[in-house]
């Protein structure tokens, strides 16, 4: 029992705890104030990461193996607590809009960040399945939270359904593993897997955990909530569905595939090719005809998810740092684009892009945020996106010497990047293009929010020009899975 | 700080700058940009003069110079800035043309901020990814240059079709970037692990010394080729050229038709060329036929256009044959030839769509036959109009004459490629020919009616706007004079690269590299190494 080495997620639980008590005795219009406080907390937990006092310092496994602390686990653990301040900020900004009590709100973001902190540290069949249920159940209530709209509730339905049956799989899954093999721990399972390579059952099993990871992380063929999902859920909850969640499901699926079943792994190269390839271009054509700005950015969810795959199907170290790199930028990006979301629909009613018209005249800095964020999801330099989808290609087609699929899905991949830039500049288009705008009262926005959205632009183009620091961490941070180099 | 990294960095930094100045200030924009091109124009001028004194490092260039920071070390990528006899001409050429093209962004009403900050990026870009010493900051930097010119097409162009202007050519180019991304990708992974580097004289050094696998020419050699071409409008995938500059505003057009374009053709050159010679020599053939799609094929359907803007865009691809016949040809003087066609068409490209763009401010149109007689009341853009149609037909005394000449003798030298010359002789003189003096004939000859409803509108260019046409139109004219400025400056460096292109090497796949140590083995015969 190792106490010290899980005290981030011990605060950050306690912390939501405190929320919700503290709502007890606070008056209802200082409420939303608790957002700031709670954020406030994140940032210090945060910076906190990098002194010597912080369960990150150190490493080792607690639980008797079933919670580890590395440096990947630290490197993602860091992503999430910046994800949560962003998120919170934007809860703060979305609270008028809110029927039930905010502190809930701002609780439940908490509580799913503690489930995504477990996730990064997960060492075990067990601990990955109650972080997973930890964030998708939290998520179930979080989805549906503006429970007086009717696409709200739609979500939360669909989120419930298939979120359960994916579960329902992966409890499956594990049993037929832990049955076979009579281990749940990823060290031992990885010492174990390659007798039991040609073994059905325990593939089946193994495909199943697939199953449960697959919803996570929006790969196609379990994609099919994600639009709905983003289209009806709150604006912060689905901000934090599309990084916290995806992200969460990417470390599980780096954790298990190259710790625990490593020799499994090894073979399914074109399982994951095809995975890959069949995700991006899903998510790429069925982002063309939306207009809606939130479920536009749940197909490019699905088509993020096969770019980041990219990396997994590489099997190489150099693909899970490219999958970090990117997931990192990631962070900035796709939050961004939600900041401007969350500030912009309050005044505008409407989720459709058409509404964005003239919005670079009623809020330039918000116009250029979503345009930057736009373009780097595109991929196009200086920004991080180009460096993350470098990375990528670049994984990818250093294996195509093997085996000559490789360069085939590098060749998807690159249809499926052409194919987003005619989606991201429709949105840039709507930003900057377009005339007739149906109001053009500025916009105002709260400093911390424009304060994250800053943030977001900084990290953007840093990580875009200077990409060494980052890079240098990633590549530490894989060393702990197993890979070709 | 070398003269090059300021180069670089002095129009990027004015455009972050430009981006904290309030809107209401367009004059500022606009004074800051002609300013800053025009000190940048002013470095690039000093950079040139000094080039033939300035020490070269152990690879060759000079004024060699590293922003630190950008890039990332472990990966073998560092911002580095040279130049050599290659692109120094193109350095010099991008940013006059820049100057130029902010000179004549006048027409530019609206939302002049976004504009000249985008205008800026653009410049910044070019002339950065032309000396870029590093692979991976060659292709960031152009991509960097290229997207400002699909937002500019949208939100500044003109026409009907512009927004299907704007999705065809971003989508079109964006492809083609991204082949040859992969290519570029491809070649640094070539390297040995432990020795990967993104440093263009390193891999040249490297793949000079050691033959790539055939196979991995064979793979890589076409992502560059097809990949560039579709940057530079080789035919048949040229379609988005002509309509992607006739309804780009005119500064646009010049700096993307002049500068940017010529940055596919430099890849091949600095890129493909040395570092896979079996493949090269294998896919030139292909090459030199392709570019009689752009000289007979698209000079012919630049005859039928009937605007001036389409015309000059359909020019422009027909120009582009001539530098991949150059190319094609893979000897000295048609290489050499190659490059002073880019750095001539660079000045031309810009001046025709500069003109066009006064035209179009004055008239309102572009369609020919709308248009008449224009030079009696515009004598120096009637002038400029024509010495630009003289300098587009080849006509000695500008810096298109050498180039294509030179192309045309290099390629002669070729007995392979003598029917191709043939041919493309007869589109330059014949087909180049009509097109232009077509256009003189509609538009600045022939009755002015004076009932149109533009006449009234109708005026010469003041002596401030004249400068840019002034100016380019002296650039073709001094280097047509004295085409040693250039010559003696590319020569050396297009010797080099020949040499590595040409090189006859015992293919690794096919042989193994014991062999070409034999005395007496016989040498493989030259176009047959990578075709057998």
């Amino acid at each position: 029992m190792n106490l010290s080495l899980i005290s981030l997620e011990i605060l950050v639980g306690t912390l939501g705890l405190l929320i919700l008590l503290v709502d007890l005795w606070l008056p209802p219009e200082r409420k939303r104030r608790l957002g700031y406080i709670a954020a406030a907390a994140l940032v210090l937990l945060f910076v906190n990461t990098f002194t010597a006092h912080s369960s990150c310092a150190l490493s080792g496994t607690a639980f008797g193996g079933l919670f580890v602390q590395d440096a990947l686990a630290v490197f993602f653990k860091r992503m999430f607590l910046l994800a949560g301040v962003v998120v919170l900020l934007m809860a703060v900004e979305f609270a008028d809009r809110v029927a039930a009590g905010i502190s809930e709100y701002y609780a439940l973001i908490l509580f799913a960040l503690t489930g995504m902190l477990f996730a990064a540290s997960a060492n075990n069949l067990v601990m990955l399945y109650v972080a997973i249920e930890l964030i998708t159940v939290t998520f179930f209530v979080l989805v549906s939270f503006t429970r007086g709209r009717v696409t709200a509730l739609e979500a939360g339905v669909k989120y419930l359904i298939i979120g359960a049956l994916s579960s329902a799989f992966m409890v499956y899954g594990l049993a037929l593993v832990w049955g076979i093999t009579g281990k749940l721990d990823f060290n031992e399972l990885a010492m174990v897997s390659e007798q039991y390579l040609g073994n059905r059952v325990f593939q089946v099993g193994v495909l199943l955990v697939l199953v449960g990871i697959g919803f996570k992380i929006v790969a196609f063929p379990f994609h099919i909530w994600a639009p709905d999902v983003y289209q009806g859920a709150p604006s912060p909850s689905a901000a934090f569905l599309a990084f916290g969640s995806k992200t969460a499901g990417f470390v599980l699926l780096l954790r298990f595939l190259f710790g625990a079943v490593p020799a499994l792994t090894m073979h399914w190269e074109k399982l994951l090719l095809v995975l890959a390839a069949i995700t991006i271009l899903y998510g790429n054509l069925g982002a063309l005809p939306q207009r809606n700005l939130q479920r536009l950015l749940g197909y490019s969810s699905i088509a993020h998810a096969g770019y980041l795959l990219l990396g997994v199907a590489a099997l190489t170290n150099a693909g899970q740092a490219a999958i970090l790199y990117y997931l990192g930028g990631y962070l900035f990006t796709t939050l961004a684009a939600f900041v401007v979301i969350v500030a912009v629909l309050r005044h505008l009613g409407t989720e459709d892009i058409g509404g964005l018209a003239g919005l670079h005249r009623r809020s330039p800095f918000l116009a250029a945020t979503l345009a930057l964020a736009m373009i780097s999801l595109a991929g196009i330099p200086p920004l991080v996106g180009f460096f993350g989808k470098f990375l990528l290609f670049k994984a990818v087609i250093e294996r195509g010497a093997e085996n000559h699929g490789y360069y085939l899905l590098a060749f998807v991949a690159l249809v499926g990047v052409v194919i987003s830039f005619y989606y991201y500049f429709g949105v840039v288009k709507a930003l900057y293009f377009s005339q007739g705008a149906p109001d053009s009262a500025p916009i105002a926005v709260s400093w911390p929010l424009k304060a994250a959205a800053g943030g977001c632009i900084i990290g953007m183009i840093w990580l875009g020009i200077a990409p060494n620091s980052l890079w240098t961490v990633a590549r530490r941070a894989v060393g702990a899975l197993a890979g070709m180099d | 700080m070398t003269i090059l990294t300021l180069i670089f960095l002095l129009p990027i930094l004015a455009a972050i700058a430009l981006a904290f100045v309030p809107r209401n200030f367009a004059v500022i924009m606009r004074a800051v940009a002609v300013g800053v091109t025009f000190v940048t124009m002013l470095l690039a001028v000093q950079m040139f003069w000094q080039f033939n004194g300035a020490p070269a490092d152990e690879h060759g260039y000079k004024f060699v110079g590293t922003i630190p920071g950008l890039g990332a070390e472990s990966l073998g990528i560092a911002c580095k800035f040279g130049v050599d006899g290659l692109n120094v001409g193109l350095v010099l050429m991008g940013a006059i043309v820049a100057f130029a093209a902010a000179c004549c962004a006048f027409e530019i009403q609206s939302r002049e901020k976004e504009f000249y900050l985008l205008l800026l990026t653009m410049t910044g870009g070019i002339l950065g990814a032309f000396m870029s010493l590093d692979l991976f900051f060659f292709y960031f930097l152009h991509e960097l240059a290229l997207v400002p010119t699909f937002i500019m097409i949208g939100v500044w162009g003109r026409g009907e079709r512009r927004n299907y202007a704007t999705f065809q050519i971003t989508l079109y180019l964006s492809f083609g970037a991204l082949l040859a991304l992969i290519g570029l990708i491809a070649l640094y992974l070539q390297m040995p692990a432990d020795a990967r580097t993104f440093a263009i004289p390193a891999l040249t050094q490297y793949f000079a010394a050691h033959t790539m696998a055939l196979g991995a020419q064979n793979f890589i050699f076409p992502l560059l080729l097809f990949g560039f071409g579709i940057l530079v409008s080789l035919w048949p995938f040229h379609s988005w050229a002509a309509l992607g500059y006739s309804s780009a505003p005119s500064a646009t057009a010049m700096l993307h038709a002049g500068v940017l374009k010529k940055f596919g053709l430099y890849g091949l050159i600095r890129v493909a060329l040395p570092m896979m010679p079996e493949a090269t020599q294998g896919w030139m053939t292909l090459l030199a036929w392709l570019c009689l799609g752009n000289i007979l094929y698209v000079g012919w359907v630049a005859i039928r256009q009937k605007d001036l803007n389409l015309l000059y865009g359909n020019s422009s691809v027909a120009h582009m044959g001539f530098v991949f016949l150059g190319i094609a040809s893979l000897n000295l003087v048609g290489v050499t030839g190659a490059v002073l066609i880019m750095v001539a068409h660079g000045f031309l490209a810009a001046l025709t769509f500069g003109l066009s763009g006064f035209i179009y401010h004055h008239t309102g149109t572009l369609v020919m036959c709308e248009l008449g007689g224009l030079a009696r009341r515009m004598r120096f853009i009637g002038t400029a109009f024509v010495m630009a149609a003289m300098a587009g037909c080849g006509l000695p005394g500008f810096l298109n004459f050498w180039g294509e000449i030179t192309v045309f003798f290099g390629a002669w030298t070729e007995p392979a490629l003598r029917a191709v010359v043939v041919l493309a002789i007869w589109g330059a003189l014949i087909i180049g020919a009509v097109y232009m003096l077509r256009a003189v004939r509609t538009v600045m000859h022939g009755p002015s009616d004076e009932a149109r409803a533009y006449a009234p509108n109708v005026a010469d260019a003041t002596l401030w706007r004249k400068l840019p046409y002034a100016l380019l139109i002296a650039s073709l004219l001094v280097f047509g004079f004295f085409p040693r400025l250039l010559t003696e400056k590319i020569k050396p460096v297009t010797e080099q690269i020949v040499s590595l292109a040409t090189a006859v090497r015992t293919a690794p796949d096919s042989a193994p590299a014991i062999i070409a140590e034999v005395p007496g083995a016989p040498a493989a015969p030259l176009r047959t190494a990578a075709n057998p």
